[in-house]
């Protein structure tokens, strides 16, 4: 499941499990959790909230509950099901009026890289874990939207992270995932402890800058459009915060 | 205010103010006069013409007059007045039949920035100044047109130069900015008239070349799509007169 802590200004979505090394699969449950999570950390939020996303063990997260799906009576359609409802988790991050951290502790893979490459700061365990889009490998398409976000979050030279990862399914440890600008920091030593110590750090200096959340989300949703514009959503007319205009902008 | 000085093959705009450390702000006057002086220069272009946009002193642009706008009856419509009558600089710089090169001698800020990367070649001061969109510590969301511009211009270091720049408002330094490639050159000694020197330069080359100012402006306007999208530029095929009929270049 996953639970919200609140630390003052920061808040913290864990990914829990029910065993040791759990893979903290992504099934209809779980995606419901989330979702209460992320509304519950948007009601609560105020200027400076920083949202942390982070799990313990081997794995961050490893997608879809497909052995969830099999054991139903029509697999393909819980996994479309599963899919639609993850587009409910892709707008209420994209909308999250606070800054956004990842802190990825283990494997990412499938749902659980995308979920991750939502967060405005991907943080990866460098000593351990692989990001990974099993989805060629599975025989799987990808969902549009999940297409935009990738397309929009990673970069690198003519494109070479998004084949490697997402057409050549190569899974990809800490190091060669910042080179191919899939992730922004792989923090080689100190493991979990030190990416959530990492992630803690960023939020704390850029909680102080006191954003407004609104115009936050606005800018993000802007700047990353295409995820938007393939949800077929509208954006609303630009968001002036009450702040006085004049008295802030200084150089 | 600005000028327009025509030197044989070269127009220098220049942004101007009352006192060396102006900050040169883009208020209604501004705009007007940066619109006229573009579209003379653009009825004077002739194959080989360049532009270079610039300033003097401790700023190039620090973005729109906001002090302007507080000073009126409603400052949001005053500024949604400056947003929108300054959508055709930008279109004009996209549409100009010639190369555009932006001398930046200090630091430029939101539409200030903006009026830089709508240039097809950014020189900045290595020495001084910073470049910086305002915007998220205001508290105010992007118009769609500098969406646009930062999504193709900006898009630099994987997601890093959007994020960084756009959504967490880091002011860059010049050499950092051309580090990432957010700008291509960055002139660390000489100062200011190192950097006009070296836009000079710039213009001399690329004027060598002596291209046809239509076809020049149709290819610009293709490789940044997004921007004309969002502007309503529209984009015609152009056959220079010199093309050949017969194809010139053997393999």
């Amino acid at each position: 499941m996953f639970v919200l802590h609140r630390h003052g200004e920061v808040f913290t979505l864990f990914l829990t499990g029910t065993i040791p090394d759990d893979e903290h699969h992504l099934s209809p449950a779980i995606i419901a959790s989330l979702l209460s999570c992320l509304r519950q950390a948007t009601s609560l939020s105020t200027s400076g909230s920083v949202l942390i996303t982070t799990a313990s063990g081997k794995f961050f997260c490893n997608g879809f509950d497909l052995k969830y799906a099999r054991s139903t009576p029509s697999p393909s359609r819980q996994v479309e099901k599963m899919v639609d409802s993850v587009k409910d988790v892709v707008v209420a991050l994209l909308n999250l009026p606070m800054l956004t951290i990842a802190a990825v502790n283990g494997h990412a893979s499938g749902a659980g890289l995308v979920l991750a490459l939502l967060h405005d700061y991907v943080i990866v365990n460098g000593c351990h874990g692989y990001m990974y889009m099993s989805e060629i490998d599975l025989g799987l398409r990808l969902p549009d939207f999940a297409i935009a976000i990738l397309r929009e979050k990673v970069g690198s030279e003519r494109r070479r992270g998004l084949r490697e990862l997402v057409l050549w399914g190569r899974r990809m440890k800490g190091e060669e995932a910042l080179a191919l600008g899939v992730v922004d920091e792989a923090l080689m030593e100190g493991g979990e402890e030190e990416i959530q110590r990492r992630a803690k750090e960023m939020a704390m200096e850029l909680g102080k800058k006191n954003w407004d959340g609104r115009v936050y989300a606005e800018l993000r949703k802007g700047l990353f459009k295409e995820v938007w514009v393939v949800l077929g959503l509208e954006r609303t007319a630009a968001v002036v915060a009450g702040t006085q205009m004049v008295s802030r902008c200084r150089i | 205010m600005c000028s327009l000085e025509q030197r044989d093959n070269l127009f220098i705009l220049t942004l101007t103010g009352p006192t060396p450390d102006d900050d040169h702000r883009l208020g209604p006057s501004t705009i007007s006069s940066l619109l006229s002086a573009l579209r003379r220069a653009s009825s004077l272009s002739t194959p080989g013409s360049v532009l270079i946009t610039t300033s003097s002193g401790k700023f190039f642009s620090n973005g729109f007059d906001l002090s302007h706008a507080q000073s009126t009856p409603d400052p949001h419509r005053s500024l949604q007045l400056m947003v929108q009558s300054f959508r055709p600089v930008v279109s004009a710089l996209l549409s100009l039949p010639m190369p555009t090169i932006a001398a930046v001698n200090g630091h430029a800020a939101a539409a200030g920035l903006i009026l830089a990367l709508s240039h097809d070649y950014v020189v900045v001061n290595g020495a001084r100044g910073f470049l910086y969109m305002s915007e998220v510590d205001i508290g105010l969301t992007l118009p769609d047109y500098f969406e646009a511009v930062l999504r193709e211009k900006a898009r630099v270091g994987g997601r890093k130069g959007l994020r960084e720049l756009a959504l967490w408002g880091t002011r860059l330094k010049g050499a950092d900015a051309a580090e990432i490639g957010l700008v291509d050159e960055a002139v660390v000694a000489g100062g200011e008239e190192g950097v006009k020197k070296r836009a000079e330069e710039k213009a001399a080359e690329l004027g060598k070349r002596k291209w046809d100012g239509r076809v020049y402006a149709e290819l610009r306007k293709g490789l940044y799509k997004e921007v004309c999208d969002v502007l309503g530029l529209e984009r015609r095929a152009v056959v220079a007169a010199t093309a050949p009929t017969a194809p010139r270049s053997k393999i």
